[in-house]
Protein backbone atom coordinates (compact mmCIF):
# COMPACT_ATOMS: atom_id res chain seq x y z
CA UNK A 1 0.00 0.00 0.00
CA UNK A 2 1.26 3.01 -0.77
CA UNK A 3 2.40 5.70 1.99
CA UNK A 4 -0.71 8.57 0.90
CA UNK A 5 -3.00 5.49 0.92
CA UNK A 6 -1.65 4.13 4.46
CA UNK A 7 -1.77 8.36 5.34
CA UNK A 8 -5.21 8.83 4.28
CA UNK A 9 -6.48 5.24 5.72
CA UNK A 10 -5.04 6.24 9.23
CA UNK A 11 -5.99 9.81 9.51
CA UNK A 12 -10.07 8.60 8.79
CA UNK A 13 -9.74 5.95 11.46
CA UNK A 14 -8.69 8.64 13.78
CA UNK A 15 -11.21 10.74 12.97
CA UNK A 16 -13.83 8.07 13.47
CA UNK A 17 -14.20 8.94 17.30
CA UNK A 18 -14.62 12.83 16.30
CA UNK A 19 -17.11 12.00 13.84
CA UNK A 20 -19.64 9.59 15.73
CA UNK A 21 -19.47 11.66 18.67
CA UNK A 22 -21.09 14.78 15.84
CA UNK A 23 -23.68 12.01 14.64
CA UNK A 24 -24.37 11.25 18.38
CA UNK A 25 -25.14 15.20 18.96
CA UNK A 26 -27.16 15.49 16.21
CA UNK A 27 -29.36 12.19 16.90
CA UNK A 28 -30.00 12.76 20.43
CA UNK A 29 -27.44 9.91 21.49
CA UNK A 30 -25.83 11.93 23.94
CA UNK A 31 -28.06 10.94 27.07
CA UNK A 32 -29.24 12.57 29.85
CA UNK A 33 -26.24 15.14 30.54
CA UNK A 34 -24.83 15.39 27.67
CA UNK A 35 -21.90 17.77 28.86
CA UNK A 36 -20.76 15.13 31.08
CA UNK A 37 -20.36 12.69 28.43
CA UNK A 38 -18.89 14.91 26.05
CA UNK A 39 -16.08 15.61 28.43
CA UNK A 40 -15.61 12.05 29.11
CA UNK A 41 -15.50 10.96 25.50
CA UNK A 42 -12.70 13.37 24.70
CA UNK A 43 -10.79 12.53 27.84
CA UNK A 44 -10.81 8.49 27.23
CA UNK A 45 -10.02 9.37 22.77
CA UNK A 46 -7.81 11.51 23.89
CA UNK A 47 -6.09 9.13 26.04
CA UNK A 48 -6.60 6.33 23.37
CA UNK A 49 -4.66 8.44 20.84
CA UNK A 50 -1.70 9.22 22.93
CA UNK A 51 -1.42 5.31 23.53
CA UNK A 52 -1.87 4.57 19.70
CA UNK A 53 0.87 7.22 19.25
CA UNK A 54 3.11 5.85 21.93
CA UNK A 55 2.82 2.13 20.12
CA UNK A 56 4.19 3.26 17.11
CA UNK A 57 7.99 2.38 17.32
CA UNK A 58 7.05 -0.42 20.07
CA UNK A 59 5.14 -1.80 16.76
CA UNK A 60 8.75 -1.76 14.93
CA UNK A 61 10.76 -3.01 17.53
CA UNK A 62 8.12 -6.12 17.93
CA UNK A 63 6.33 -7.09 14.65
CA UNK A 64 8.78 -4.81 12.22
CA UNK A 65 6.18 -2.76 11.14
CA UNK A 66 7.06 0.46 9.67
CA UNK A 67 4.30 2.21 8.43
CA UNK A 68 3.31 3.69 11.67
CA UNK A 69 6.09 5.43 12.38
CA UNK A 70 5.99 6.72 9.33
CA UNK A 71 2.36 8.45 10.20
CA UNK A 72 3.18 9.30 14.19
CA UNK A 73 3.12 12.85 13.81
CA UNK A 74 -0.25 12.80 12.68
CA UNK A 75 -1.26 10.26 15.16
CA UNK A 76 0.54 12.25 17.84
CA UNK A 77 -1.67 15.29 16.65
CA UNK A 78 -4.92 13.29 16.48
CA UNK A 79 -4.07 12.89 20.21
CA UNK A 80 -3.61 16.89 20.70
CA UNK A 81 -6.84 17.43 18.73
CA UNK A 82 -8.54 15.38 21.00
CA UNK A 83 -6.94 16.86 24.48
CA UNK A 84 -7.72 20.52 23.32
CA UNK A 85 -11.64 19.82 22.23
CA UNK A 86 -11.59 17.95 26.24
CA UNK A 87 -10.50 21.16 27.55
CA UNK A 88 -11.90 23.37 25.49
CA UNK A 89 -15.53 21.15 26.39
CA UNK A 90 -14.20 21.67 29.75
CA UNK A 91 -13.67 25.05 29.87
CA UNK A 92 -16.02 27.16 27.30
CA UNK A 93 -18.95 24.17 28.20
CA UNK A 94 -18.59 22.57 31.54
CA UNK A 95 -17.75 25.66 33.22
CA UNK A 96 -18.91 28.16 30.74
CA UNK A 97 -15.69 30.74 31.51
CA UNK A 98 -15.87 30.27 34.88
CA UNK A 99 -12.35 31.65 35.49
CA UNK A 100 -12.38 31.59 39.00
CA UNK A 101 -13.82 27.82 39.17
CA UNK A 102 -11.44 26.58 36.90
CA UNK A 103 -8.72 28.45 38.82
CA UNK A 104 -10.24 27.02 41.83
CA UNK A 105 -9.86 23.43 40.14
CA UNK A 106 -6.66 24.14 38.77
CA UNK A 107 -5.01 24.91 42.53
CA UNK A 108 -7.22 22.62 44.52
CA UNK A 109 -8.09 19.54 42.60
CA UNK A 110 -5.27 17.22 41.95
CA UNK A 111 -6.37 15.52 38.72
CA UNK A 112 -7.14 18.81 37.20
CA UNK A 113 -3.45 19.95 37.86
CA UNK A 114 -2.33 16.90 36.74
CA UNK A 115 -4.27 17.54 33.94
CA UNK A 116 -3.55 20.86 33.03
CA UNK A 117 0.20 20.41 33.78
CA UNK A 118 -0.15 17.61 30.74
CA UNK A 119 -2.09 19.86 28.54
CA UNK A 120 1.08 22.31 28.35
CA UNK A 121 3.65 19.59 27.85
CA UNK A 122 1.46 18.35 24.97
CA UNK A 123 1.09 22.10 23.70
CA UNK A 124 4.89 21.91 23.71
CA UNK A 125 4.98 19.06 21.51
CA UNK A 126 2.28 20.05 19.24
CA UNK A 127 3.62 23.42 18.42
CA UNK A 128 7.53 22.08 17.96
CA UNK A 129 5.73 19.12 15.65
CA UNK A 130 6.48 20.78 12.18
CA UNK A 131 9.93 20.09 9.90
CA UNK A 132 10.67 23.62 10.29
CA UNK A 133 11.31 23.35 14.38
CA UNK A 134 13.61 20.30 13.97
CA UNK A 135 15.59 22.44 11.91
CA UNK A 136 15.44 25.95 14.17
CA UNK A 137 16.00 23.87 17.46
CA UNK A 138 18.21 21.33 16.34
CA UNK A 139 18.09 17.63 15.96
CA UNK A 140 19.74 16.84 19.05
CA UNK A 141 17.40 19.56 21.70
CA UNK A 142 14.16 18.78 19.67
CA UNK A 143 14.68 15.20 20.39
CA UNK A 144 15.03 15.69 24.24
CA UNK A 145 11.98 17.88 24.21
CA UNK A 146 9.85 15.19 22.29
CA UNK A 147 10.96 12.31 25.15
CA UNK A 148 8.88 14.31 27.27
CA UNK A 149 5.82 12.46 25.75
CA UNK A 150 6.56 9.56 27.55
CA UNK A 151 5.74 11.89 30.30
CA UNK A 152 2.81 12.84 29.02
CA UNK A 153 1.42 9.36 28.70
CA UNK A 154 2.05 8.82 32.17
CA UNK A 155 0.44 11.69 33.26
CA UNK A 156 -2.77 11.19 31.63
CA UNK A 157 -3.14 7.69 32.92
CA UNK A 158 -2.89 9.11 36.28
CA UNK A 159 -5.10 12.06 35.58
CA UNK A 160 -7.91 9.35 34.86
CA UNK A 161 -7.40 6.78 37.50
CA UNK A 162 -7.60 10.05 39.93
CA UNK A 163 -10.98 10.88 38.68
CA UNK A 164 -12.47 7.53 39.20
CA UNK A 165 -14.62 7.35 42.22
CA UNK A 166 -14.57 3.62 42.60
CA UNK A 167 -13.85 1.56 39.48
CA UNK A 168 -10.02 1.66 38.89
CA UNK A 169 -10.35 -0.85 36.03
CA UNK A 170 -10.39 1.16 33.49
CA UNK A 171 -7.95 3.49 34.02
CA UNK A 172 -6.13 0.63 35.44
CA UNK A 173 -6.06 -1.09 31.98
CA UNK A 174 -4.74 2.02 30.37
CA UNK A 175 -1.43 2.28 32.44
CA UNK A 176 -1.15 -1.38 31.87
CA UNK A 177 -0.94 -0.82 28.20
CA UNK A 178 1.07 2.08 29.07
CA UNK A 179 3.54 0.28 30.84
CA UNK A 180 3.75 -2.72 28.39
CA UNK A 181 4.50 -0.16 25.02
CA UNK A 182 7.45 1.38 27.60
CA UNK A 183 8.67 -2.65 28.66
CA UNK A 184 9.23 -2.84 24.82
CA UNK A 185 11.20 0.22 24.49
CA UNK A 186 13.22 -0.39 27.55
CA UNK A 187 13.63 -4.31 26.91
CA UNK A 188 14.92 -3.15 23.22
CA UNK A 189 17.79 -0.41 24.29
CA UNK A 190 18.82 -2.96 27.20
CA UNK A 191 19.35 -5.54 24.43
CA UNK A 192 20.38 -3.43 21.55
CA UNK B 1 -65.85 0.41 54.50
CA UNK B 2 -65.35 -2.42 51.64
CA UNK B 3 -61.41 -1.83 52.33
CA UNK B 4 -61.54 -3.55 55.60
CA UNK B 5 -62.83 -6.98 53.84
CA UNK B 6 -60.71 -6.66 51.44
CA UNK B 7 -57.60 -6.31 53.24
CA UNK B 8 -58.42 -9.42 55.53
CA UNK B 9 -59.28 -11.42 52.38
CA UNK B 10 -55.78 -10.67 51.02
CA UNK B 11 -54.03 -11.44 53.77
CA UNK B 12 -55.85 -14.92 54.41
CA UNK B 13 -55.68 -16.08 50.95
CA UNK B 14 -51.74 -15.11 50.51
CA UNK B 15 -51.08 -17.20 53.82
CA UNK B 16 -52.86 -20.55 52.56
CA UNK B 17 -51.70 -20.48 48.94
CA UNK B 18 -49.22 -22.60 47.74
CA UNK B 19 -46.41 -19.85 46.22
CA UNK B 20 -47.16 -20.90 42.48
CA UNK B 21 -50.63 -20.77 42.22
CA UNK B 22 -50.36 -17.20 44.10
CA UNK B 23 -48.57 -15.73 40.95
CA UNK B 24 -51.19 -17.58 39.02
CA UNK B 25 -53.19 -15.33 41.13
CA UNK B 26 -52.08 -12.36 40.63
CA UNK B 27 -52.03 -12.67 36.86
CA UNK B 28 -55.69 -14.01 36.67
CA UNK B 29 -56.11 -10.45 38.82
CA UNK B 30 -53.98 -8.31 36.88
CA UNK B 31 -55.21 -9.59 33.43
CA UNK B 32 -59.04 -8.64 35.28
CA UNK B 33 -58.16 -5.59 36.45
CA UNK B 34 -56.92 -4.51 32.49
CA UNK B 35 -60.14 -5.89 31.14
CA UNK B 36 -62.58 -3.71 33.42
CA UNK B 37 -63.56 -0.62 31.79
CA UNK B 38 -61.84 2.45 33.04
CA UNK B 39 -64.08 4.30 35.65
CA UNK B 40 -65.31 1.20 37.24
CA UNK B 41 -62.07 -0.21 37.66
CA UNK B 42 -60.36 3.21 39.07
CA UNK B 43 -63.04 3.24 41.32
CA UNK B 44 -62.51 -0.58 42.96
CA UNK B 45 -58.78 -0.89 42.79
CA UNK B 46 -58.08 2.42 43.94
CA UNK B 47 -56.96 1.23 47.34
CA UNK B 48 -55.59 -2.56 45.66
CA UNK B 49 -52.44 -1.16 45.04
CA UNK B 50 -50.96 -4.18 46.56
CA UNK B 51 -53.73 -6.97 45.90
CA UNK B 52 -51.91 -7.26 42.04
CA UNK B 53 -48.57 -5.73 42.22
CA UNK B 54 -47.90 -4.42 38.67
CA UNK B 55 -44.46 -5.36 37.12
CA UNK B 56 -41.55 -2.87 37.00
CA UNK B 57 -42.67 0.32 35.45
CA UNK B 58 -46.26 -0.23 35.35
CA UNK B 59 -48.81 1.89 36.17
CA UNK B 60 -49.80 2.37 40.46
CA UNK B 61 -53.17 2.83 41.77
CA UNK B 62 -54.57 4.54 44.70
CA UNK B 63 -51.94 7.21 44.62
CA UNK B 64 -52.27 10.40 47.26
CA UNK B 65 -51.08 13.81 45.94
CA UNK B 66 -48.80 15.63 48.66
CA UNK B 67 -47.99 19.03 49.70
CA UNK B 68 -44.07 17.94 49.00
CA UNK B 69 -43.37 19.71 46.08
CA UNK B 70 -40.79 22.28 45.01
CA UNK B 71 -42.64 23.43 42.34
CA UNK B 72 -39.44 22.95 39.95
CA UNK B 73 -40.20 21.28 36.11
CA UNK B 74 -39.68 17.74 36.60
CA UNK B 75 -36.88 15.69 34.95
CA UNK B 76 -38.29 14.08 32.18
CA UNK B 77 -38.70 9.99 32.94
CA UNK B 78 -36.69 8.61 30.10
CA UNK B 79 -33.79 10.17 31.85
CA UNK B 80 -34.58 9.53 35.57
CA UNK B 81 -34.65 5.91 34.49
CA UNK B 82 -31.52 6.13 31.60
CA UNK B 83 -29.04 8.02 33.69
CA UNK B 84 -28.36 6.09 36.81
CA UNK B 85 -26.11 5.56 39.65
CA UNK B 86 -26.41 1.56 40.38
CA UNK B 87 -23.33 0.03 40.51
CA UNK B 88 -25.15 -3.36 41.10
CA UNK B 89 -25.94 -3.27 37.35
CA UNK B 90 -22.48 -1.49 36.01
CA UNK B 91 -20.75 1.72 36.76
CA UNK B 92 -21.04 3.24 33.90
CA UNK B 93 -25.06 5.87 34.15
CA UNK B 94 -26.11 4.36 30.68
CA UNK B 95 -25.31 0.79 32.47
CA UNK B 96 -28.43 -0.11 34.49
CA UNK B 97 -31.01 0.61 32.15
CA UNK B 98 -29.91 -2.55 29.95
CA UNK B 99 -28.06 -4.58 32.89
CA UNK B 100 -30.94 -4.74 34.42
CA UNK B 101 -34.13 -4.87 31.85
CA UNK B 102 -34.47 -8.82 33.09
CA UNK B 103 -34.37 -8.28 36.80
CA UNK B 104 -37.72 -9.13 38.10
CA UNK B 105 -37.90 -7.71 41.90
CA UNK B 106 -41.10 -10.32 42.34
CA UNK B 107 -41.29 -12.29 44.68
CA UNK B 108 -39.59 -9.80 47.27
CA UNK B 109 -38.67 -10.17 51.08
CA UNK B 110 -37.21 -7.68 53.12
CA UNK B 111 -35.81 -8.83 56.52
CA UNK B 112 -36.70 -6.81 59.59
CA UNK B 113 -34.38 -7.18 62.62
CA UNK B 114 -32.19 -5.55 65.60
CA UNK B 115 -34.01 -3.13 68.31
CA UNK B 116 -37.67 -3.86 67.20
CA UNK B 117 -40.41 -5.60 68.56
CA UNK B 118 -42.03 -6.90 65.64
CA UNK B 119 -38.67 -8.34 63.97
CA UNK B 120 -39.55 -11.23 60.89
CA UNK B 121 -39.32 -11.97 56.99
CA UNK B 122 -41.77 -9.37 55.47
CA UNK B 123 -43.37 -9.93 51.98
CA UNK B 124 -42.90 -6.37 50.27
CA UNK B 125 -46.79 -5.97 50.04
CA UNK B 126 -47.38 -6.73 53.61
CA UNK B 127 -44.62 -4.08 54.64
CA UNK B 128 -46.39 -1.40 52.84
CA UNK B 129 -50.09 -2.51 52.61
CA UNK B 130 -51.31 -0.69 55.48
CA UNK B 131 -50.04 2.56 54.38
CA UNK B 132 -51.38 4.67 51.60
CA UNK B 133 -49.14 5.74 48.69
CA UNK B 134 -47.97 9.06 48.07
CA UNK B 135 -46.69 10.92 45.32
CA UNK B 136 -44.09 13.43 46.64
CA UNK B 137 -41.77 15.42 44.02
CA UNK B 138 -38.19 16.05 45.45
CA UNK B 139 -35.20 17.90 44.41
CA UNK B 140 -32.11 14.69 43.77
CA UNK B 141 -28.60 16.02 43.97
CA UNK B 142 -26.33 13.68 43.30
CA UNK B 143 -22.79 13.56 44.81
CA UNK B 144 -21.25 13.99 41.55
CA UNK B 145 -22.75 17.56 41.12
CA UNK B 146 -25.75 16.83 38.59
CA UNK B 147 -29.21 17.05 40.21
CA UNK B 148 -33.11 15.98 39.20
CA UNK B 149 -36.55 16.69 39.81
CA UNK B 150 -38.56 13.64 40.34
CA UNK B 151 -42.12 12.71 41.08
CA UNK B 152 -41.52 9.50 43.87
CA UNK B 153 -44.27 7.22 44.94
CA UNK B 154 -43.72 5.75 48.55
CA UNK B 155 -44.80 5.88 51.97
CA UNK B 156 -43.30 7.83 54.57
CA UNK B 157 -39.94 5.70 56.20
CA UNK B 158 -41.28 6.74 59.81
CA UNK B 159 -44.83 5.39 59.12
CA UNK B 160 -43.48 1.86 58.23
CA UNK B 161 -40.60 2.11 61.56
CA UNK B 162 -43.09 2.94 64.01
CA UNK B 163 -45.35 -0.15 62.39
CA UNK B 164 -42.19 -2.08 62.98
CA UNK B 165 -41.69 -0.79 66.95
CA UNK B 166 -38.25 -0.63 67.24
CA UNK B 167 -37.18 -0.36 71.06
CA UNK B 168 -35.31 2.39 73.07
CA UNK B 169 -31.64 0.86 71.68
CA UNK B 170 -32.87 1.57 68.10
CA UNK B 171 -30.53 5.01 67.87
CA UNK B 172 -29.72 4.23 63.88
CA UNK B 173 -31.54 2.36 61.21
CA UNK B 174 -29.45 0.27 58.74
CA UNK B 175 -30.78 -0.92 55.37
CA UNK B 176 -28.97 -3.46 52.81
CA UNK B 177 -29.39 -3.57 49.10
CA UNK B 178 -29.91 -7.55 47.23
CA UNK B 179 -26.57 -9.60 47.06
CA UNK B 180 -27.12 -11.52 44.29
CA UNK B 181 -24.37 -11.66 41.70
CA UNK B 182 -26.12 -13.82 39.10
CA UNK B 183 -28.56 -11.34 39.02
CA UNK B 184 -27.04 -8.24 39.54
CA UNK B 185 -24.11 -8.90 37.30
CA UNK B 186 -22.35 -5.52 38.51
CA UNK B 187 -21.95 -7.48 41.57
CA UNK B 188 -19.41 -9.96 40.10
CA UNK B 189 -16.65 -7.52 40.49
CA UNK B 190 -15.69 -5.87 43.66
CA UNK B 191 -16.10 -1.94 42.87
CA UNK B 192 -17.55 -1.57 46.12
CA UNK B 193 -17.78 -3.98 49.52
CA UNK B 194 -21.38 -6.04 48.42
CA UNK B 195 -23.74 -5.93 49.37
CA UNK B 196 -24.45 -2.06 49.68
CA UNK B 197 -25.20 -1.32 52.67
CA UNK B 198 -26.62 2.56 54.09
CA UNK B 199 -28.10 3.91 57.31
CA UNK B 200 -29.90 6.97 58.60
CA UNK B 201 -29.54 8.43 62.47
CA UNK B 202 -33.36 7.23 64.03
CA UNK B 203 -34.01 11.30 64.11
CA UNK B 204 -33.07 11.29 60.49
CA UNK B 205 -35.37 7.86 59.60
CA UNK B 206 -38.24 9.69 61.46
CA UNK B 207 -37.85 12.78 60.03
CA UNK B 208 -41.08 13.52 57.77
CA UNK B 209 -39.27 13.88 54.36
CA UNK B 210 -37.59 10.43 54.72
CA UNK B 211 -39.40 8.04 52.04
CA UNK B 212 -39.54 4.18 51.52
CA UNK B 213 -39.92 4.37 47.73
CA UNK B 214 -41.82 2.07 45.67
CA UNK B 215 -42.24 4.31 42.37
CA UNK B 216 -41.85 7.04 39.92
CA UNK B 217 -43.87 9.07 37.88
CA UNK B 218 -47.04 7.02 39.20
CA UNK B 219 -45.14 3.91 38.12
CA UNK B 220 -43.40 1.01 40.19
CA UNK B 221 -39.89 2.11 40.33
CA UNK B 222 -37.88 0.49 37.34
CA UNK B 223 -35.13 -2.26 38.37
CA UNK B 224 -32.15 0.64 37.69
CA UNK B 225 -33.85 2.78 39.59
CA UNK B 226 -34.27 0.50 42.19
CA UNK B 227 -36.91 -2.08 42.07
CA UNK B 228 -38.83 -2.76 43.93
CA UNK B 229 -38.15 -0.49 47.64
CA UNK B 230 -35.65 2.36 47.76
CA UNK B 231 -34.79 4.93 50.27
CA UNK B 232 -35.30 8.64 49.08
CA UNK B 233 -33.70 10.88 51.81
CA UNK B 234 -33.65 14.35 49.22
CA UNK B 235 -31.51 16.63 51.53
CA UNK B 236 -28.38 14.30 51.74
CA UNK B 237 -26.94 12.94 48.09
CA UNK B 238 -28.20 10.40 46.29
CA UNK B 239 -25.81 7.64 47.26
CA UNK B 240 -27.60 7.54 50.54
CA UNK B 241 -30.82 6.79 48.48
CA UNK B 242 -29.98 2.85 48.93
CA UNK B 243 -32.12 0.64 46.28
CA UNK B 244 -33.52 -2.52 46.30
CA UNK B 245 -33.64 -3.02 49.98
CA UNK B 246 -34.03 -6.50 51.29
CA UNK B 247 -33.16 -5.62 54.77
CA UNK B 248 -34.16 -3.01 57.56
CA UNK B 249 -32.14 -3.19 60.94
CA UNK B 250 -32.25 -1.41 64.16
CA UNK B 251 -29.02 -0.70 65.96
CA UNK B 252 -27.49 1.25 68.55
CA UNK B 253 -24.07 1.59 67.13
CA UNK B 254 -23.44 3.84 63.78
CA UNK B 255 -23.97 1.17 60.82
CA UNK B 256 -21.04 0.98 58.30
CA UNK B 257 -22.24 2.85 55.10
CA UNK B 258 -20.82 1.72 51.48
CA UNK B 259 -18.85 4.99 50.52
CA UNK B 260 -17.93 5.46 53.63
CA UNK B 261 -16.14 2.11 53.62
CA UNK B 262 -14.98 3.01 49.83
CA UNK B 263 -13.49 6.24 50.73
CA UNK B 264 -14.00 7.75 54.29
CA UNK B 265 -12.09 11.05 53.15
CA UNK B 266 -14.69 11.77 50.55
CA UNK B 267 -17.95 10.30 51.79
CA UNK B 268 -19.13 10.63 55.49
CA UNK B 269 -21.68 8.90 57.33
CA UNK B 270 -24.55 12.17 56.97
CA UNK B 271 -23.58 12.93 53.53
CA UNK B 272 -25.79 16.03 52.89
CA UNK B 273 -26.18 18.33 50.50
CA UNK B 274 -23.47 21.32 51.76
CA UNK B 275 -22.73 23.74 49.23
CA UNK B 276 -20.04 24.96 51.45
CA UNK B 277 -18.34 21.57 51.76
CA UNK B 278 -16.57 20.50 49.21
CA UNK B 279 -15.94 16.92 47.81
CA UNK B 280 -11.62 16.71 48.69
CA UNK B 281 -11.59 16.46 44.42
CA UNK B 282 -14.38 18.74 43.20
CA UNK B 283 -16.57 21.76 44.46
CA UNK B 284 -19.96 21.11 45.59
CA UNK B 285 -20.80 24.52 45.37
CA UNK B 286 -22.89 24.19 42.19
CA UNK B 287 -24.60 21.59 40.21
CA UNK B 288 -26.35 20.92 36.37
CA UNK B 289 -29.69 20.12 36.75
CA UNK B 290 -30.36 17.43 34.07
CA UNK B 291 -31.37 19.41 31.20
CA UNK B 292 -30.22 22.62 31.64
CA UNK B 293 -26.59 24.12 29.92
CA UNK B 294 -25.76 26.33 32.94
CA UNK B 295 -24.65 24.92 36.34
CA UNK B 296 -27.09 26.53 39.41
CA UNK B 297 -26.15 27.01 42.92
CA UNK B 298 -26.57 24.37 45.32
CA UNK B 299 -28.85 24.85 47.96
CA UNK B 300 -27.11 23.88 51.79
CA UNK B 301 -29.56 20.68 52.56
CA UNK B 302 -30.85 20.75 49.13
CA UNK B 303 -33.39 23.14 50.03
CA UNK B 304 -34.55 21.15 52.42
CA UNK B 305 -33.09 23.13 55.66
CA UNK B 306 -36.30 24.14 57.00
CA UNK B 307 -37.52 20.37 57.70
CA UNK B 308 -34.11 19.09 58.62
CA UNK B 309 -31.42 21.90 59.95
CA UNK B 310 -32.41 21.41 63.42
CA UNK B 311 -31.58 17.81 63.26
CA UNK B 312 -28.04 19.04 63.01
CA UNK B 313 -28.01 22.09 65.53
CA UNK B 314 -24.67 22.29 67.21
CA UNK B 315 -22.65 19.92 64.77
CA UNK B 316 -19.92 20.81 62.80
CA UNK B 317 -21.19 19.79 59.57
CA UNK B 318 -17.37 20.29 57.82
CA UNK B 319 -16.35 17.31 60.15
CA UNK B 320 -19.58 15.15 60.22
CA UNK B 321 -19.97 15.89 56.52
Amino acid sequence: MSYRITWWLVFLVMSAPLVWLIGLAFTGGLGANPIEFITRYLGDWALRSLLVALAATPLKIALGWRWPVRVRRMLGLWAYAYVTLHIANYVGIDQFFDWGAIGTDIVKRNYITVGMANFVIVTLLAATSWNGAIKRMGAKAWKRLHKFVYLAGVLGCFHYFMMVKADTLPPTIHIGILGALLSVRVWHRIRG
Amino acid sequence: MPIKIRKAWEISEAEVTPENLFKQRRKFLKTSAAALAGGLAGGMFSNHAFAAWPQAGEMLTGITKSGFNPGEDLTPYEDVTSYNNFYEFGTGKDEPIDNAKNFRPDPWTVEVAGACAKPGAYAFEDLLRPHTLEERIYRHRCVETWSMIVPWTGVALADVIKRLEPTSKARYVAFETLHDPARMPGQRRQVLRWPYVEGLRMDEAMNPLALLSVGLYGRTLPPQNGAPLRLVVPWKYGFKGIKSIVKITFTEHEPPTSWNQAAAREYGFYANVNPAVDHPRWSQARERRIGEFRKRDTLPFNGYGEQVAGLYSGMDLSKFF
